[in-house]
């Protein structure tokens, strides 16, 4: 996978939009089961980054996206900032500038294993892992762009029955099954949001 | 945000409301004086409830001393912006900050008193966290 400088801008303005679009719905997702500002939070992250470009597509992709970490770690708060910024920044770590699909998948693992140690969590207990980690799976298993988006948006239906374990809404023990989780539900927005916007930059 | 310099460890209270942050950073300076480098941080980076790393960061600055820096939290979020915060700090810094598993309120009163008696970061987290043992 080749990305220019274009496709890096277009890559970063498809994650700030889609966090922007769904703010409310976020928000509302939020209100339901944890502190009701996960939309407002996630999308003044990704204002903050937007704010970088131009320059910020300028750089490279692995300095690219450990910038758009740091600046979600920095503007988010609440927990989902660290979590979604430290994916950002291992990722980046972990890439080589013109990366292959192996390299994304192993940088994709290490990043994921670096939220699991940032939350002390793991898949299961109702937080972005339920969709990180189903995610990968798939990727590392060789899905296609389809499969990757439609397994991102399954996953985060699913965690709508499950206990919470952690994070805000184990504070509701019971009262939290029923409803999808925030952060599942924007993890699978951002990465439905970059295939896409990977995708087109491939056919076009 | 207030600072003071001396060899006791310092505290920093990090709550996501700014009122409890600075309230319970007044409970500490009545009770326990001014012996200790005492600094608080709440809310988010606009000023709503929430943590942030930034502000965290600022804290530990401001209540920075030789013995270390035990910082007190309140909910998930400011616990893991803490550790986010304390592993963006220099590596001969990183290691003289703790986050405490403590109660907020009552754990900054206590470790500021085990620190206002000179004791180690050790000893003052361990203080701390007696309230939760």
């Amino acid at each position: 996978m080749s990305l220019d400088r274009g496709a890096r801008e277009k890559l970063v303005r498809a994650l700030a939009a889609s966090m922007i679009e769904h703010a409310e719905e976020l928000t509302s997702l939020d209100q339901a089961i944890g502190d009701g500002d996960h939309g407002l939070n996630m999308k003044r992250g990704f204002e903050a980054v937007l704010a970088t470009l131009p320059g910020l597509a300028d750089k490279a992709l692995p300095e690219m996206l450990k910038a758009i970490g740091m600046t979600l770690v920095m503007k988010v708060g609440g927990a989902s900032g660290p979590l979604v910024g430290t994916f950002f920044m291992e990722l980046g770590k972990a890439l080589p500038e013109q990366p292959a699909r192996t390299d994304l998948v192993a940088a994709a693992d290490k990043a994921i294993d670096a939220v699991k140690m940032r939350g002390r969590s793991e898949a299961g207990q109702k937080t972005l892992l339920d969709v990180l980690v189903p995610v990968q799976a798939v990727f590392a298993g060789g899905g296609d762009a389809k499969a990757i988006a439609a397994e991102a948006a399954q996953a985060a239906d699913r965690t709508t029955p499950m206990l919470a374990t952690r994070g805000r809404a184990s504070f509701l023990g019971e009262r939290s099954i029923g409803h999808m989780d925030p952060g599942s539900r924007s993890a699978s927005l951002l990465i439905s949001a970059a295939i896409a916007a990977l995708e087109f930059e491939a056919t076009s | 945000m207030s600072n003071s310099s001396s060899g006791n460890v310092g505290i920093v209270i990090v709550s996501h409301s700014s009122k409890i942050a600075e309230g319970a950073a007044d409970m500490v300076r009545q009770m326990v004086g001014n012996a200790v480098p005492l600094a608080w941080t709440g809310g988010d980076a606009d000023g709503g409830l929430g943590t942030n790393v930034a502000g965290i960061l600022e804290a530990i600055e401001a209540a920075w001393s030789s013995a270390g820096v035990a910082i007190l939290v309140d909910l998930g979020g400011a616990e893991t912006n803490s550790e986010m915060a304390v592993e963006m700090l220099a590596e001969d810094r990183r290691a003289r900050v703790v986050v405490c598993n403590a109660p907020v309120v009552e754990g900054a009163v206590i470790a500021a008193t085990e620190s206002s008696g000179g004791s180690s970061l050790a000893a003052v987290k361990r203080s701390a966290e007696e309230f939760y043992a």
